[in-house]
């Protein structure tokens, strides 16, 4: 009786609070900070734009304590509605069959206007299964660039380097008009062997980078892989290439001017923005030009939103409003706009274009180009594989090895890929 | 005069809360590690597979897991001797002093109260090689401090980082420790002329061996299983694998990789290798302790 009085008094409290009875949809992400922000701002907006549904956001920590926190949820059957997850953890959502809630199913069930062919393919061929269907709906992705120091650059008498063959003689450049380190790294993995790849048009992985089954095997110990990699061990050495770590540290020696160059994620755009306290540039990621005459689009990096299944019916119409309204032209453009993500939408895209932010913002449409080069092949789709987010970890220690020199780039990459191997056998058992 | 209490029910009514908590939080855990280590099972818990001893021979024909042994233990002895030595000296020094003795011990208790998390940052920021001071000071000296690249600097960093933590909580033991020794003994060495020196390891030391042994215990645990955090803040277990303790590994493959079986594989192993631990210390050990 008691116990009843309680939750009748809660409800009281919570429908006099905002007057109706507005279905909660709960939202778990990985943004915090600035971006964080914006996004609660997004949020709000839906809300006050209709009060059928109310959208709770919470911030769970980073991408991985996110998808973990969701997942452990799930298990304990308190699973929210719509989590993000990043571009790593796409193949084990999507193999968790009884888990997701496909986003193209939810909007035909939800009866939700959606066309696919509105987003840019470069971007939802990560999370479309073999049919073409979209999965989960891209929300924040990114891709990887070359940001440099303007006023380095122009102390050495250099330009940017729009190939890996041009970075030998202007690192050289560099060091003799005294900046000791030519370039350095986020996320290695990503950048240097995923996107390497990709841009090389090489496979990273057999099976079309695992899109075509869970029986792939890792395949970047290849020639072009090792020749790079190799080459990067070279400079670590000579000190034109600088390693800062497996995540994003790197910002400290680029912002510091201690180092000229660095290649990060687009989406990396706003907090050089702030933090550096000098011109920078972004041009598109380098490429071997003995290798390729023209080098192909990159992939993505960052997070999409996953619906998680057994909620009441009626809620997932609460979600497919909402990811109709995340899709729309203009608040793709301003998030984009915001953030550095790239635009989801050839619509966002047009819209940015025609509000002259491009002109405006030098650079920002550097990464938009890179995605959009070419038609995207099994090699640049993206890539879809277990225990991917181990696998990273696997490429880093091998990396490291070689950067500290404790071993070759060949031996270093063979070992990662028979590692990596394992795992990916284990996922395939599991799953 | 012997007092008796007839009560059958009643001692076991009082011991009910403490079992409670033993099972909730020991048991039923340890028992889920257990029954998961033989099992292979998708993260979402949508489909299980019964693998037997799998997990197990993975690891034990796995390189890397012997890795993670040796730098375990290399990490742990580090820290559980460095802990309790640099204690030792802060809580003799402290003794010692007279004028303003509570600041100088309030201070020290201090960093007990930052969390393992916080305590890595902390660390990883005096020693990141572009901004932290400490890389800089180094730099100045000549030494080139570099522990994203160099595996030695790298556990040298961890193991200062989960010492630090640690030293609060010895130096409060051995402060009290050194509290108990009566004043006489000391002054009637002193009287028959023996050093500061020879009174600290003849008389004073010997004192404190139990605390010390007490120490020893808690530190090589608190090594083995309360460091994750600072890894995680300070290293993430690089380079390579180098920082890589086996605690960390659990975590890493558990909570970040999602390869749960592998993982409480591990938690199984490393109950065994702590039970084995305790065992050895308090048989082998414990014997040159003096009450």
């Amino acid at each position: 009786m008691r116990k009843r009085n309680l939750s009748a008094l809660v409800l009281g409290a919570t429908l006099a609070s905002s007057g109706y009875a507005a279905t909660e949809i709960q939202w778990w992400h990985a943004m915090g900070g600035a971006l964080g922000e914006k996004l609660n701002s997004i949020v709000a907006d839906y809300n006050a734009s209709q009060d059928l549904y109310e959208v709770k956001a919470s911030y769970k920590g980073n991408y991985t304590e996110t998808m973990t926190a969701a997942i452990a949820a799930f298990r304990a059957k308190q699973q929210p509605h719509l989590v993000q997850v990043f571009e790593v953890g796409t193949a084990s959502m999507m193999s968790a069959k009884g888990a997701i809630y496909p986003v193209h199913q939810l909007m035909k069930e939800s009866g939700q206007a959606f066309n696919g062919d509105a987003f840019l393919s470069a971007v939802t061929g990560y999370y479309t299964d073999s049919d073409g269907n979209m999965l989960s709906m891209p929300f924040n992705s990114s891709t990887p660039v070359l940001y440099f120091n303007k006023e380095l650059m122009a102390k050495a008498g250099v330009q940017a380097p729009a190939t890996w063959n041009e970075m030998d003689s202007v690192g050289k450049k560099l060091q003799d008009a005294g900046i000791s380190c030519g370039f350095t790294t986020a996320w290695q993995s990503w950048v240097h062997l995923e996107n390497l790849s990709a841009r090389h048009n090489v496979p990273f992985a057999t099976k079309a980078n695992g899109f075509g089954g869970f029986d792939t095997e890792l395949a970047f110990n290849g020639p072009l892989q090792v020749a790079h990699i190799n080459k990067m061990g070279e400079w670590q050495k000579n000190g034109i290439f600088s390693y800062s770590g497996r995540t994003n540290d790197g910002a400290a020696k680029f912002y510091s001017g201690e180092c000229a160059m660095y290649t990060e994620s687009s989406a990396g755009y706003a907090g050089i923005k702030r933090n550096a306290p000098f011109e920078f540039g972004v041009v598109e990621l380098p490429y071997w030009k003995d290798q390729v005459t023209e080098p192909s689009n990159t992939i993505i990096g960052g997070a999409s939103l996953w619906a998680l299944q057994g909620k009441a019916a009626d809620d997932y119409k609460g979600v497919a409003s909402f990811l109709s309204y995340l899709s729309r032209a203009d608040v793709q453009a301003d998030w984009h706009q915001f953030s550095g993500y790239l635009p989801i939408t050839k619509a966002a895209f047009d819209l940015t274009k025609g509000q002259g932010f491009y002109e405006k913002n030098v650079g920002t449409d550097v990464s938009v180009n890179q995605m959009l080069t070419g038609t995207p092949t099994e090699n640049t789709k993206g890539l879809r594989l277990g225990n991917f987010v181990q696998i990273r970890g696997v490429i880093d220690e091998a990396l490291e090895s070689v950067w500290n020199g404790d071993a070759d780039a060949q031996a270093a990459l063979d070992n990662a890929v028979k590692r990596g191997n394992v795992l990916l056998r284990k996922f395939e058992k599991a799953n | 005069m012997n007092v008796t209490f007839p009560h059958k029910v009643l001692p076991w009514l009082l011991l009910l809360p403490q079992l409670a908590v033993t099972a909730i939080f020991f048991l039923w855990p340890a028992e889920k590690a257990v029954e998961q280590a033989f099992y292979q099972e998708d993260a979402f818990g949508l489909s299980r597979e019964f693998v037997g001893l799998e997990n197990f021979v993975d690891l034990l024909t796995d390189p890397y897991y012997y890795e993670s042994i040796v730098v375990t233990l290399i990490f742990s002895f580090s820290v559980a001797f460095l802990g309790i030595a640099v204690a030792l000296l802060l809580a003799t020094m402290a003794n010692r002093v007279i004028h303003s003795q509570l600041f100088y011990q309030t201070l020290l208790i201090w960093p007990y109260a930052v969390a393992p998390a916080l305590a890595g940052v902390i660390w990883w920021i005096m020693f990141d090689p572009s901004i932290g001071p400490v890389a800089q000071w180094l730099k100045f000296w000549g030494i080139q401090w570099n522990h994203y690249l160099n595996s030695t600097d790298a556990m040298i960093l961890v193991v200062i980082a989960a010492t630090w933590k640690q030293i609060s909580y010895n130096f409060l033991f051995f402060l009290a420790g050194l509290q108990a020794v009566p004043r006489s003994l000391i002054e009637a060495a002193a009287i028959d002329g023996a050093s500061p020196i020879k009174r600290f390891w003849t008389i004073v030391f010997p004192l404190l061996s139990p605390t010390t042994f007490f120490l020893l215990v808690v530190n090589l645990v608190y090594a083995f299983f309360d460091t994750f955090g600072i890894i995680d803040a300070t290293t993430g277990g690089g380079p390579g694998q180098s920082t890589k303790i086996m605690v960390y590994k659990v975590f890493d493959d558990g909570f970040i990789g999602l390869d749960l079986g592998s993982s409480a594989a591990q938690s199984v192993i490393l109950m065994g290798v702590v039970g084995i631990m305790t065992v050895i210390q308090f048989r082998f050990i414990e014997r040159k302790v003096q009450y």
